[in-house]
């Protein structure tokens, strides 16, 4: 199954494994959002939108809408 | 003659850079604008050991040097044009202990620049705190360079860094990443297309989509020799390059940093557990913006009151102390009343910086952003358009230049068309004044009359604005890419010298940029209410005596009736009465109208505009207050100044776009003067209809 940044739940771990270079800023891997990272979801606002993360120690919020074009894996906890 | 070495502050946003500037510079610091565009420049003096002084030059935030605004551009610009006179002989960069990670990547790139940098780690006060160690020696050979290890909260390690940057000779310029391994054909090409260029500067130079004043993007392009990659396929290349740099920058930190989970504590996810909470986040919001607007309308009011009475006690005083004469008058009744009308601003203006750049440097803003985005996306707005419309109850101008960290074109263009119709503190006076004359006294709820009518306007401001971004987001036919990402900075309690120094900062220049439109207004329509051509004017006294004689009056009474008839026939007069059936509708005189035409160059000009009017040829010491409330309707009779014209005037101030200054900044954001031309038109139009509605209806 695979999963994307929109699918995170609280209390879940994620690692990036790609990242849409077409659908994704620049801005946003220079932040740190790259293949390899961990991500963790730190709070959601109402109607789970936008989404504040905490990507590899840099904390930011991003749309539901860019999230999907984040694959990741999501550790079992 | 004593050296002067140029430094630029260079780092990601929320790093404390600007405490970093303001540590080194202290009071010695001067903020302008880049020649031609609306970026702030922060520059100052710093000494240095050993008699050397260095200008220092804080640019604008960034997370690389792949510029996405204006801002940011400005940053590469100076980086690659070595014959700017701000050219740095060296870089600091100033990053954040807790976000190393993420700010060597900007170091990384400006390495490869071969600009001498130094590395300063600020915020290192927080490390024991948070379980962080750093290996100095390791990091300084990994990174060819020296690193200053500061706190600008404790005020520790600024001595360190100064003396760094004294020494900059010894600072190696090697790069520390190579960026050409990214495509090795690729680089080659171009190193022989240009081989006296900087590979990693041309390789900027092709990647930006902006041309920089030294190279020349088109002649890079002309050469066809290399020109072999799309647009995507570049994007492509700068991804691999940022997971180079990367890569490069983790086994860096692997080895140079260490991080005790176990004794970090963290107080932020407690915060944001309330702050972004889907209840408590909104109440507090809430709660914050009424203690905002509590301190605009009831704590300035005592020091603008004193203000208000000082100004006119001054005038009077000017008047007796000294000789008689037409420079006399134009000081007592066109300069200085023209300058209590911006004297006034300050104690409201410095409220309302304090509280927004409270709210910024908290890391607070931020949250607002999070919090409001998806109920600002609805109206077609964004999370970030939110600190615009806050910050348009201070001032249109830098709200409008606050848009830029909006992604969306669409978004941000609304954002900036709406914005206008926010109660800025311009209006404010215009509000105070009328809603004084013209809404009793007396309370409903335990608040007071008065206090409902402004609480009443500033939502009719915000629903107006709100109201039409949703109009705008339905017509406006754009498509632009929607993405959003925001920096949710770590909490911090506000450092009181940056808070004091942006109050400083802005409330000056506020005053100073305002001030000299008012006090230019304020001389001219003083000349062209003294003087008037013809008979009426020349010989208003025989006139009015001949007219009078019979009626046995006052020498005071008469020379009252000389005074109002010879400001009728006037310039300003003749001016007034030629647009009077315009506005009669409206319930307003000549006198009004002249306010109303003069105020489209800004807003507080109306009541400066007023007092000049109404002092012109008076002699008794009073409030532009109590004058307002004795002008008679020339033709109702009763007080000009009723409910109806009141709640007209108050409505039309409400929609009208009455600033020029607003108008020429949105031509310089939108580049065109299509949107401002719109928005003065449509704001206008929608204003005249609005207040007269009113009136028709309230009369």
């Amino acid at each position: 199954m695979k999963y994307t940044l929109a699918d995170i739940k609280r209390g879940q771990l994620g690692v990036i494994t790609d990242v849409s270079s077409v659908h994704i800023p620049l801005k946003l891997l220079e932040m740190g959002c790259l293949p390899g990272n961990a991500v963790e979801l730190v709070q959601v606002a109402p109607f789970a939108d936008p989404m504040y993360l905490n990507i590899n120690g840099t904390h930011l919020a991003i749309r539901k809408e860019t999230a999907i074009h984040i694959l990741i894996d999501i550790a079992d906890v | 003659m004593s050296k002067q070495i140029n430094v630029a502050l260079i780092g990601n946003p929320n790093t404390g850079k600007t405490s970093v500037f303001n540590a080194l510079t202290g009071l010695n610091q001067k903020v302008g604008n880049y020649p031609g565009i609306t970026v702030e420049k922060k520059e100052g003096i710093c000494k240095l050991p050993r008699g050397v002084k260095a200008h220092i030059i804080d640019l604008p935030g960034t997370y690389s040097l792949n510029a996405s605004s204006l801002d940011e551009n400005v940053v590469i610009e100076l980086l690659l044009n070595k014959n700017d006179k701000d050219y740095p002989d060296v870089a600091v960069v100033v990053s954040d202990v807790e976000n190393l990670k993420r700010n060597l990547l900007l170091y990384t790139q400006i390495k490869d620049l071969q600009i001498p940098t130094v590395l300063a780690i600020n915020m290192s006060d927080r490390m024991s705190y948070k379980g962080i160690h750093l290996d100095i020696a390791y990091l300084e050979r990994e990174l060819k360079t020296k690193i200053a290890l500061i706190s600008t909260r404790k005020g520790k390690g600024i001595d360190q860094l100064k003396e760094l940057i004294t020494n900059y000779k010894e600072l190696s310029t090697e790069p520390c990443v190579n960026a050409s391994e990214i495509d090795k054909d690729y680089f080659n090409k171009l190193r022989t297309a240009f081989p006296n260029q900087l590979l990693y500067k041309l390789w900027l130079v092709i990647t930006q989509d902006v041309n920089f004043g030294n190279v020349n993007r088109n002649e890079v392009d002309a050469i066809n020799s290399f020109k072999t990659k799309s647009k995507t396929d570049l994007k492509r290349l700068q991804q691999k390059e940022t997971i180079k740099r990367y890569q490069f920058i983790n086994n860096t930190l692997k080895k140079g940093q260490t991080i005790d989970l176990k004794s970090a504590k963290d107080l932020r996810i407690k915060l944001d557990r309330i702050l972004t909470h889907k209840v408590w986040g909104y109440l507090i919001f809430g709660f914050i913006l009424l203690l905002i607007f509590q301190a605009i309308y009831d704590w300035s009011s005592v020091p603008m009151d004193f203000i208000d009475s000082t100004f006119a006690s001054l005038s009077e005083w000017t008047k007796n102390v000294m000789p008689e004469g037409a420079f006399t008058n134009l000081l007592a009744e066109g300069i200085i009343p023209g300058l209590g009308g911006i004297v006034i601003f300050i104690p409201q203006i410095a409220f309302l910086f304090l509280f927004i750049s409270v709210l910024e440097e908290s890391g607070y803003m931020s949250r607002v952003v999070f919090l409001m985005d998806r109920i600002m996306r609805r109206f077609g707005l964004s999370g970030k358009s939110v600190v615009p419309l806050i910050s348009g109850t201070a001032c249109a101008i830098p709200a409008i230049m606050a848009t830029r960290n909006i992604e969306s074109w669409k978004e941000r263009l609304i954002t900036i068309l709406v914005t206008p119709f926010t109660t800025c503190s311009a209006r404010l006076p215009v509000y105070l004044i009328i809603i004084a004359l013209v809404i009793p006294e007396g309370r409903f709820l335990g608040l007071s009359y008065q206090a409902l009518t402004l609480m009443l306007l500033y939502l009719i401001g915000f629903g107006a604005a709100v109201g039409s971004a949703w109009i705008l987001n339905k017509v406006l036919k754009i498509k632009s890419k929607t993405f959003f990402v925001v920096e949710m900075p770590n909490y911090k309690v506000p450092l009181f010298k940056n808070v004091a120094l942006t109050v400083l900062e802005k409330t000056k220049s506020f005053v100073f940029g305002a001030g000299k439109i008012i006090l230019a207004i304020s001389i001219v329509l003083w000349f062209l209410a003294s003087y008037g051509p013809g008979d009426d004017f020349n010989n208003a006294e025989e006139i009015v005596t001949t007219q009078f004689s019979s009626e046995n009056l006052a020498q005071e009474e008469l020379d009252q009736k000389i005074a109002s008839h010879k400001l009728e026939h006037s310039f300003i007069g003749i001016a007034g009465h030629a647009i009077e059936p315009a506005i009669r509708p409206l319930g307003y005189d000549w006198k009004i109208g002249i306010a109303i035409v003069s105020s489209f160059a800004a807003r507080e000009v109306f009541v400066g505009t007023l007092a000049t009017i109404y002092s012109v040829g008076s002699d008794e010491e009073e409030t532009i207050k109590n004058r307002m409330a004795g002008e008679v309707n020339p033709i109702l009779g009763g007080p000009l100044f009723n409910f109806a014209s009141g709640i007209s005037l108050l409505l039309f101030y409400a929609f009208a776009m009455q600033c020029m200054s607003t108008l020429a900044i949105v031509k310089r954001e939108t580049n065109s003067w299509k949107w401002p031309a719109y928005q003065l038109v449509i704001m206008s139009a929608f204003a005249y209809v609005v207040a007269l509605i009113a009136y028709q209806l309230l009369k």
